[in-house]
């Protein structure tokens, strides 16, 4: 497929993305740094370029509760949204997924207050990952972008039926322009195709009474049918990760196995740090240290098994969370990471955590290289505290 | 067109029986009422509530017509989202049937209208959707136990504001939601209650009608959080009327209109008093509280008339609005502001 290469901020690469889907409905609320995501959609808007109709709420809550409405009323349906607005979606998050409402929503990841920072960590989407959307994550704006058109594919598919986040990074992906290849319109949107819904609030001839009450006696079933949708993801994802990969030339997987092959020294990252680990990685290659990186691009649902059948076998495995979970032994990934290596049959490394990022501040190519350092000293038997922080001042 | 009980009768009920209202309950009433002149071609989307919880229990549902509960503050904008993917559908020539026009209707109690709801409310309102909100205002939050909200009146006893040795209920008195909703101009608000129902259908009628968004707040008297016999609900809501305490008004595109005036206006404590939420009030000392209230009662219902242009010297004319269901009630008579 002939692609155009294009220099676009993450946020426009997103906007192009959604357009492409030709969504019926948008429904938004401005939040540093999503703002321009919909600035820019609402410019094909006015441009006849896409005919959506938006919908401009007055607060995230109601941005993710029209949504729902929406999506329950059979329309396509997109937001977007950063740090305080996922936080004030986070009820209606839930009941999205549980409504089985396939609303793709880009999530341009930001710290949470307080204090108020406008800047990258992975916070608000951290804060959602149990909330029943499948979550990927980009490392830079050609991720975003095609992540922007695979989510209708995955959250339509008609068995999962869930709602997505593409995740990509406040300012470092959302507000730098990065060179990328687009797909044409008309192939972007064969790709992705009409949305079939299963059901409508609009057919009146056939009513159905959506969000019940739902008590003892069927709620855990429900839940159950939910949690099904979501291992049932993993084989769709993997059937449209192939497709795209045809119709693209870009190869995904649930996760990028960067130089891992003969690594014994592994990072594991989500986000647009995995860009500067591979530069340092890269050094470290050329002096014959055989470092690796594993960057985790589904998230949710977390492909336990191929990660720990990935890691399994490697010297030490160092894990870099861009959130922290207070109280908690170590950031979110690690311990899904640490939890998914348990039974792993092939040998279980050792796996240390590295909280980092928070708030914005900068992960540059030294501190990737302090991590390395102490995964070496770690294989060579040297004894460490599994949860460490970088780049912060103590 | 005039509305008529035998026509109304011959509609069909989209509510069904069999549901879990309490005996008694005016709100299972006001929501058939509605949807006798809504009609099917009715999208309805509930805040969490009383009325909620008792027509849907998974896996039964009492809606023969389309119904979404998301959750309890955001009622207005789920349905937004409704309206608007029927008009973005309906473009592109996608609706699974299709219809020219169809109603959207988001209900909420008082605790999701005044209170929770209130921001998502006034967004859906201002944006111009064309839809219908409705609030059933049982004047507290009944669904969780009969705590106090900004509709509760002053004097009333509630769990959370309740009357004990040194306090007398609630100590405010209610938000006037109604004039809030007229204050974002759109083309239709009103009051009115279940037991005028000539005013009821003639009111959702309009709103149905008009070019944008509409809201009714209907009293819904609650047997259980009002504490009064679960026979004289409808009585309850008449009298609320015949003693100005919720009196029956719309505004037209800011055109206030009074639809019934009372001959005689009730006295307030004959109200008060067949409701246990008010009896600590006839207790010795508390006097001033009762006196207060008919006050309250008084300039609000001077400032109404104000609105409608009616506060010269007129006499009350001699209105019916749909009062005994046996009666020969005659079409309520307009008094037009000047």
């Amino acid at each position: 497929m002939k692609q155009e290469l294009v220099a676009l901020t993450g946020n426009d690469a997103v906007a192009y993305a959604f357009k492409q889907a030709k969504p019926h409905v948008a429904s938004a609320f401005p939040i540093t740094p999503q703002t321009e995501m919909m600035h820019k959609f609402a410019e094909f808007i006015a441009n006849g370029e896409v005919d959506t109709e938006m919908i401009l709420v007055e607060s995230e809550h109601s941005a993710m509760s029209a949504a729902v409405g929406s999506c329950a009323a059979g329309a396509r349906t997109i937001t977007a949204t950063s740090s305080a607005g996922f936080a004030l979606m986070w009820e209606v998050l839930y009941i999205a997924a549980s409504l089985r409402l396939p609303i793709s929503m880009a999530v341009v990841n930001r710290a949470l207050s307080g204090n108020i920072n406008i800047h990258n960590d992975h916070s608000d989407a951290m804060g959602g990952r149990d909330a029943g959307w499948i979550q990927l994550y980009s490392e830079n704006a050609q991720e975003a972008y095609d992540y922007g058109l695979m989510a209708f594919r995955i959250g339509e598919h008609p068995d999962v039926r869930l709602p997505v986040m593409v995740n990509y990074d406040g300012f470092i992906i959302s507000h730098t322009a990065d060179a990328l290849y687009m797909l044409p319109d008309a192939a972007a949107y064969d790709f992705i195709g009409p949305y079939k819904p299963a059901y409508s609030l609009l057919d009146v001839e056939n009513p159905i009474t959506i969000g019940p009450l739902d008590l003892t006696d069927y709620y855990f079933e429900h839940k159950v049918s939910e949690m099904e949708a979501h291992n049932k993801a993993f084989e769709i994802v993997r059937a449209i990760h192939e497709e795209f990969g045809h119709l693209t030339g870009r190869t995904y997987d649930f996760f990028e196995a960067y130089r891992l092959d003969d690594a014994e020294i592994v990072l594991v990252i989500l986000g647009s740090t995995a860009g500067t680990a591979k530069d340092v990685i890269d050094e470290y290659r050329e002096r014959g240290v055989k470092v690796g990186m594993l960057k985790v691009r589904l998230f949710r649902p977390f492909p336990a098994a191929e990660i720990a059948s990935a890691l399994s076998g490697m010297k030490v495995v160092g894990v870099m969370d861009k959130s922290v979970s207070f109280g908690g032994w170590g950031g979110p990934v690690f311990t899904e990471i640490r939890s998914a290596l348990y039974q792993s049959l092939n040998g279980m490394p050792p796996v240390h955590n590295w909280i980092y990022g928070l708030g914005g501040r900068d992960t540059d190519m030294n501190q990737i290289a302090e991590v390395i350092e102490a995964l070496r000293e770690i294989a060579q038997g040297k004894p460490m505290d599994p949860v460490n922080l970088l780049g912060v001042r103590l | 067109m005039a509305i008529t009980l035998k026509k109304l009768a011959t509609k069909p009920d989209l509510l069904t029986g069999g549901h879990r209202a309490c005996a008694g309950c005016t709100g299972s009433n006001i929501l058939r009422q509605i949807l006798l002149t809504a009609g099917a071609d009715t999208v309805v989307g509930f805040a969490t509530g009383c009325m909620e919880v008792v027509t849907t229990i998974f896996p039964f549902t009492a809606w023969k017509i389309p119904y979404i509960h998301s959750a309890f503050e955001n009622a207005a904008a789920t349905i937004s989202g409704v309206e608007t993917a029927f008009r973005a559908l309906r473009k592109r020539g996608e609706l699974p049937v299709d219809r020219e026009q169809m109603n959207f209707i988001a209900f909420g109690g008082d605790g999701g209208t005044y209170d929770i709801g209130l921001q998502s409310l006034s967004g859906a309102m201002e944006r111009g959707h064309n839809m219908l909100y409705v609030c059933y205002d049982n004047e507290a939050y009944m669904n969780t136990g009969i705590q106090r909200s900004s509709a509760t009146p002053k004097g009333a006893h509630t769990s959370t504001a309740p009357a004990g040795k040194i306090k007398q209920g609630k100590e405010q008195h209610r938000k006037d939601l109604t004039k809030i909703m007229v204050a974002h101009n759109i083309p239709y608000v009103a009051q009115t209650t279940p037991f005028h129902w000539r005013d009821l259908a003639t009111k959702v009628e309009k709103a149905l009608t008009v070019d944008g968004p509409a809201f009714l707040n209907i009293l819904m008297p609650c047997t259980v959080g009002w504490h009064f016999d679960t026979a004289i609900g409808m009585q309850i809501a008449r009298e609320a009327v015949e003693t100005n305490f919720w009196p029956l008004f719309e505004v037209e595109n800011g055109q206030y209109k009074i639809n019934y005036k009372p001959k005689d206006k009730m006295p307030l404590i004959n109200w008060l008093k067949q409701q246990g939420r008010f009896k600590h009030l006839f207790k010795p000392g508390n006097e001033d509280v009762l006196a207060e209230l008919q006050e309250w009662v008084d300039e609000e219902w001077e400032k109404l008339l104000k609105l409608a242009g009616e506060d010269g010297p007129t006499k009350p004319e001699k209105t019916a609005v749909g009062t005994q269901m046996t009666s020969k009630s005659k079409e309520s008579k307009v008094t037009k502001g000047t």
